[in-house]
Formats: C-alpha cells, structure tokens, sequence
C-alpha cells in the first residue's frame, strides 16, 4: 500500500512527540484518559491505541498522526474560548468501561 | 451508573512550593505539597502553567518525579536558556511559592510492579525523570518484598547523558544499584568522560542495546524516553532485535529535553 507523504515543514520529524502529550489538552474534552483508548485509523482502517499516535504541535493547535499511514487521526486547536476537535480522521473511538 | 469516567476529571490546581533542589547544574527538582492530589502512577506527568502579569499563559508538560508512595509531588525541570517557563522554574521559584498545575496526565506510558518484568528503561538526559520515578515506586513496592519477588522483576537502565556532570540522580542511582543487585544502572557517557572512564562512549545504538537489553526472548517491558531522534532510534532498534512493539512504550520530549 503506498504510503501518503504529508506535507510538513522540515525538521518536523526530530520534533514530534508521542500521544501522550496530547493527553492534557485531551483531558479538556473527555473525561476518561483517551490515550489508553483506541482509535480507528480512517486512512488506512488499522486500530491503534491513541497514546502511540504521533502529534505534532504547531502554533494553531496539535495533529495527531497514524504511525502507520502518516494520516490525521485527530486534529485539535485552541483558542483563549473554545477547544475545537476534527476527529473525522478517526473511524472510531473505543474507550474500555474499566476503571484503570 | 456507567463506570466509564470513573476517573477524576483533571482541574487546575494550585499547588505550593516546599523546597527547590539542585540536581545537577542545568537541572532543578521542585518539590511541591499539592492539597487535594488523587495519587498517580510512575510515568505520568503533569502539566504547569504561568500566568505573567499581563494575563499571557504558558503552560508545559513535565513529568513527576516522585514515586506514587511518596506524600509530596516532586518535577524536575531541565533549564533551556531560551525557554519560556523552565528559566523561571528554576530560576526564580522559591519556597512558598504557587504554582498552577493539572494531573496525573497519560495512563499508557506507565510501570507499576503489577505490570511485571524484567524492566528495561532507557533514558537520553532529562527523559530519565518519570523512569526515575518508576524506579523509585519500585524500591519503594518492594521493600519489604523477599528476593524472590525482587529476581522476578529485575530491571536495567540505559542511560545515556553528554557529562558525568550533567547525569541526573546519580547518586541515587549509585546507591540504588548497590543496594540492590537486581537493579543495574548502565551510564553512556556522549561528549566527555572523566578520567579512567571503563564505560560507553557514544550514543546508543543497536549494538548497545544488543549488549545491554534483555534478549527478546524474556519479553522485557521497555520504556524509552528522551529526545525524539535517540527515543525512534532506539524504538526501532529493539524492535528489530525482535522486541515486540506492544512492549516497547515511548515518551518523545521533541527535539530539546537534554539532547545528548
């Protein structure tokens, strides 16, 4: 399957960080931790647990990249009122009933 | 009546400064009484943010340092001369200060004793800080633990820092690793090495970690954390010694964070 090659500003790479550092600003719209939670990559269908998507953070908000086919699972920016979310990168979200 | 959202909605906080420790002479432990805290895992990090006087808010991410046992929450902060708030963290925060701050945040990059071993962690400069911490809460789980407990779940920390100098926690790391035999501490040392140094000299690279890790074969849990580059370096590396990817958890601090 051919890999999409994003566009991103070079030096991007050395830059990004891991899933987990999306879960802050996460936690601003669910309540559970949603990097424990898996999500189902609408570019290349592969289910993958949040915490190991890629984000890259730029001025305007955070991308959160499938490590797999490089596309936009999650895309979230903030602003002094709102916090916005485009999940249609994500197919779906699974979130476990346990308590961790 | 669902448990999903058993957990605690993460607030802001205000926390207070106790004490602020050096640790070596980029890097500062901040040791803070935050009333209310739910407790957290080793791994987990918080996030802090400054409001100037002009109303501007920065917030960053670091990770706890302290183990879940411990009362008080401890971050250490690495000072970046073009920071925004590390200067201030360790520059200007005193006793007695407050400080804003919201966690425990990011329940995958975790380690408690229930999780099991053997326990490979490998750390580039200031990624050894919540490592530290799972180190930490496993000296403190296993206590009283007989040595049986202890093999069951030995665990080897790579460590790789520019300087003698610059290695954070060493001392205790020191003590820790004599204390405790299932515990080993193994330093690569980048830029400089003291005199006599019998140790790694370079960055690490699959031969390192072929030397140094668990075979895949005892299915290590591993956690690498550090700058980007050596953490996807490293990631790579061991999964191609055959490390499953499931078992190898990583914590990018992008490209800053103590590059070494």
């Amino acid at each position: 399957m051919m890999k999409k090659r994003a566009i991103r500003k070079p030096g991007a790479d050395a830059k990004r960080v891991d899933g987990n550092a999306a879960a802050g600003i996460l936690s601003e719209l669910f309540v559970p931790d949603l990097t424990v939670a898996r999500a189902k990559c609408a570019g290349c269908g592969e289910t993958r647990t949040i915490g190991v998507l890629l984000v890259y953070a730029h001025g305007m908000g955070t991308v959160m990249r499938c490590p797999g086919c490089d596309g936009v699972v999650l895309r979230i920016a903030r602003t002094p009122t709102h916090v916005w979310l485009d999940a249609t990168g994500a197919t779906s979200i699974v979130v476990s009933r346990d308590a961790n | 009546m669902s448990s999903v959202g058993a957990a605690p909605r993460i607030i802001w906080r205000s926390a207070k400064v106790i004490d602020v420790v050096r640790e070596t002479p980029e890097t500062r432990t901040i040791v803070l009484d935050v009333p209310g805290w739910p407790g957290h895992r080793a791994g987990q990090h918080v996030d802090v943010r400054l409001t100037a006087e002009d109303g501007y808010q920065a917030e960053r991410s670091y990770s706890i340092a302290s183990p879940p046992e411990e009362p008080h929450l401890a971050l250490t902060v690495e000072r970046l001369d073009d920071g925004e708030v590390s200067p201030y963290l360790s520059d200007e925060l005193r006793g007695g200060d407050k400080l804003e701050l919201r966690g425990p945040i990011g329940g995958y990059f975790v380690w408690d004793i229930a999780t099991g071993g053997p326990l490979l962690l490998v750390a580039g400069g200031s990624g050894i800080v919540p490592l530290m911490a799972m180190l930490r809460h496993r000296d403190r789980a296993l206590a009283t633990a007989d040595t049986g407990v202890r093999h069951r779940l030995p665990v080897r920390l790579l460590y790789s820092s520019r300087r003698w100098g610059d290695v954070i926690y060493r001392e205790e790391l020191a003590q820790l690793a004599e204390r405790d035999t299932t515990v080993e501490v193994i330093h690569t040392l980048t830029r400089e090495q003291p005199d006599g140094w019998t140790g790694f000299k370079r960055r690490i690279d699959r031969a390192m970690l072929e030397t140094v890790a668990w075979p895949a074969s005892e299915q290590p849990r591993v956690f690498i954390c550090g700058p980007t580059p050596l953490v996807e370096a490293v990631a790579t590396s061991l999964v191609g010694l055959g490390h499953q990817p499931a078992l190898v958890k990583t914590e990018r601090f992008g490209p800053t964070g103590g590059s070494v």
